[in-house]
């Protein structure tokens, strides 16, 4: 089973004459455990296809699947929890960190774990772990306004795998990191789609990020272009 | 986890500030809460220390506080043979305003029967009058030492007591003296006016070429003497026996020429419903657009707040927080915010109320319902932000 699966997606913004198509009959599939890049430059519409998938915007044609679960089908499908689906089968990362300024980085992470309902001191446990698995170990109490681009952004990755979703959907993740970090953050996430058997998206415009991605999606005015497998990246 | 709480200890100075000034309004709501109950203590407390049934007062007036009311002192022998009168005593009252250490000295004065009603409710220090003349108790509030002299009219006077809190319906301080005491001061005439007075009653006489000398020098000591007297009084008192008729008493009296007798509950409508309901009007709508102000400060601080925390909000609507999550934070917040501030408004009026120049009553039912008011503003105010923050959208969250 695919833990994602996009067909024929289209999204167009507007009416009539002033509609725009950001994308257009895009259709690909994701494994559990595959790392995979969208890559094309700023206005292409990628973030509008990462976005049609995490259910933040409704498709206006075209299918998708999240790990067996049919949100989109011409449009969401009535009746879904929009909210539940985010938060059991999705993971977000951004391209700002995004983390809640006001909670510290054990914080930030047991709040993803908190909104499931799962026993406090059971969500400290996980995002102990997790945080010390990614080598914050050290930063537990320390507020975002205290960590490093690199650190916050590895907070922010915890976050997102908090609740072992299938699915994380990555939003220009190394775009506020220096180009050490950035890869460093890349190297770390295809070892948490390893490890967690997670099907991991990345949005990014930086060719030079996509080193030992499974596949990548080069989208070129909300169209995929290319669909270039691992053997093929350089 | 508390996102409320998180929050507010993150951003703790500017909710601390926040709230003190918040504190600060709810102090003045109280204040103006406790002022307008101590209109009504005020209004209300040399009637209820002097502990009467009935007032006789002149004729068509509403005295002797709210208008002026002049009767003949000894009026208080018939009053006190009424049947079911036990007691009758006479009262004098006057504001004096004079100058003390170069500053305006204001007070109510009250002569008194040392044998009847109206004196003093309580001696705190020193003791109660016990000469004829030129003692005096004096409230709390004039802030006069024992011993201390005061002039007054044509007479130096020495306090030889404090009593609490008397003041007059306007919140003058009280004084009291005996009943001789203050009628001379209130109608005695100097020595200067008297001469010229009974000069001119003289001259008036002696051009009526109808009198003979004898008759003439008869009439002006006659006339001298009642223009002189100082037995006039603003009221006469009376305690009624218990299970007398206060209806039967007041009909009695009421048939005589010249008087009017006002039961205590009458008396007590004059003074709350004619004499201060204006200020009590004002003090009203004095609260109420002070809690309007409340309402909107409370709302604006919700809603900036909110705005301040649209990306942190639509990050947790991206995670798949549920909107209970995020309404409980800021309707949290809020009532908190309104707790706290109700706390420090409590904590400096209940250190301040006794420095207010006018007495500050606070009653627990006001401050309960001042509290409930309060919880219900920052609940409706919150609303503002929680509206604001249910139409985030996750992709807010998005981008850089």
């Amino acid at each position: 089973m695919y833990a994602i699966e996009v067909e024929k997606l289209t999204k167009i913004y507007g009416k009539g004459e002033t509609a725009v198509t950001a994308i257009s009959d895009a259709s690909f599939q994701v494994r559990p455990g595959e790392l995979v890049a969208i890559l094309g430059p700023s206005g292409s519409g990628k973030t509008t296809l990462l976005t049609s998938i995490g259910l933040i915007n409704e498709p206006t044609h075209g299918k998708v699947v999240i790990d067996g679960t049919t949100i989109a089908n011409e449009g969401w499908l009535q009746g879904l929890d929009l909210k539940r689906i985010r938060r059991e089968k999705l993971g977000f990362i951004f391209q700002a960190h995004n983390l809640i300024p006001f909670l510290t980085a054990l914080e930030n992470v047991m709040i993803a774990l908190e909104i499931t309902q799962l026993p406090k001191t059971e969500a400290k446990k996980r995002a102990i772990e997790l945080l010390t698995l990614l080598n914050l170990g050290h930063r537990l109490n320390n507020y975002p306004s205290a960590l490093s681009g690199g650190e916050a952004q590895r907070v922010a990755i915890a976050r997102a795998l908090a609740n072992r979703p299938k699915v994380i959907l990555a939003d220009e993740p190394t775009a506020a990191l220096d180009t050490e970090n950035g890869k460093n953050v890349m190297v770390l996430l295809k070892k948490l789609a390893v490890d967690n058997h997670s099907a991991i998206l990345v949005v990014t415009h930086d060719h030079r990020m996509v080193e030992g991605f499974d596949r990548i999606l080069e989208v070129r005015d909300g169209v995929i272009v290319r669909k270039i497998a691992n053997g093929d990246i350089s | 986890m508390n996102l409320a709480l998180r929050d507010i200890r993150y951003h703790r100075g500017r909710f601390i500030l926040t709230s003190i000034g918040l504190g600060l309004l709810l102090g003045v709501v109280m204040s103006m809460g406790g002022i307008y109950r101590g209109l009504f203590a005020d209004a209300l407390a040399t009637l209820n220390a002097t502990g009467a049934d009935i007032w006789v007062v002149q004729q068509d007036t509403n005295g002797p506080f709210a208008e002026s009311s002049r009767i003949p002192e000894d009026i208080k022998y018939r009053i006190a043979l009424v049947p079911g009168v036990v007691k009758a005593s006479p009262l004098s009252f006057q504001t004096i305003q004079i100058e003390r250490h170069g500053k305006p000295f204001r007070f109510f004065l009250i002569g008194y029967d040392q044998q009847g009603l109206g004196g003093p409710p309580e001696i705190i220090a020193g003791r109660n009058i016990r000469r004829k003349h030129y003692e005096m108790v004096v409230a709390q509030g004039m802030m006069m030492e024992l011993g201390e002299k005061i002039r007054l009219g044509q007479h130096e006077y020495t306090v030889v007591g404090i009593t609490g809190k008397m003041v007059s319906s306007g919140g003058d301080p009280s004084a009291y003296v005996s009943l001789a005491d203050a009628q001379d001061i209130q109608f005695k005439k100097d020595n200067n006016l008297i001469r010229n007075d009974r000069e001119r009653v003289g001259k008036n006489l002696a051009g009526i070429q109808t009198l003979s000398p004898a008759q003439a020098k008869f009439l002006q000591q006659n006339i001298s003497a009642l223009s002189e007297s100082t037995h006039t009084v603003n009221t006469v008192v009376a305690r009624l026996k218990p299970g007398a008729s206060l209806q039967e008493v007041q009909e009695r009296i009421g048939r005589w020429n010249h008087f009017r007798a006002i039961s205590e509950e009458e008396q007590k409508i004059i003074l709350t419903k004619g004499m201060i309901e204006k200020a009590r009007q004002q003090l009203g709508l004095f609260r109420l657009i002070l809690l309007v102000i409340s309402a909107v400060i409370i709302s604006l601080i919700i809603y900036t707040s909110t705005l301040d925390k649209i990306r942190v909000i639509a990050t947790l609507k991206l995670i798949g927080s549920q909107n209970r999550v995020i309404i409980g934070m800021i309707l949290q917040q809020s009532l908190l915010m309104g707790i706290i501030a109700y706390g420090i408004g409590y904590v400096l009026i209940s250190l301040t109320y006794d420095k207010f120049p006018r007495r500050i009553v606070l009653e627990a039912f006001d401050l309960q319902a001042l509290f409930v008011i309060v919880i219900a503003i920052c609940a409706i105010s919150s609303f503002v932000g929680i509206r604001k923050a249910l139409k985030v959208e996750p992709a807010e969250a998005l981008g850089g």
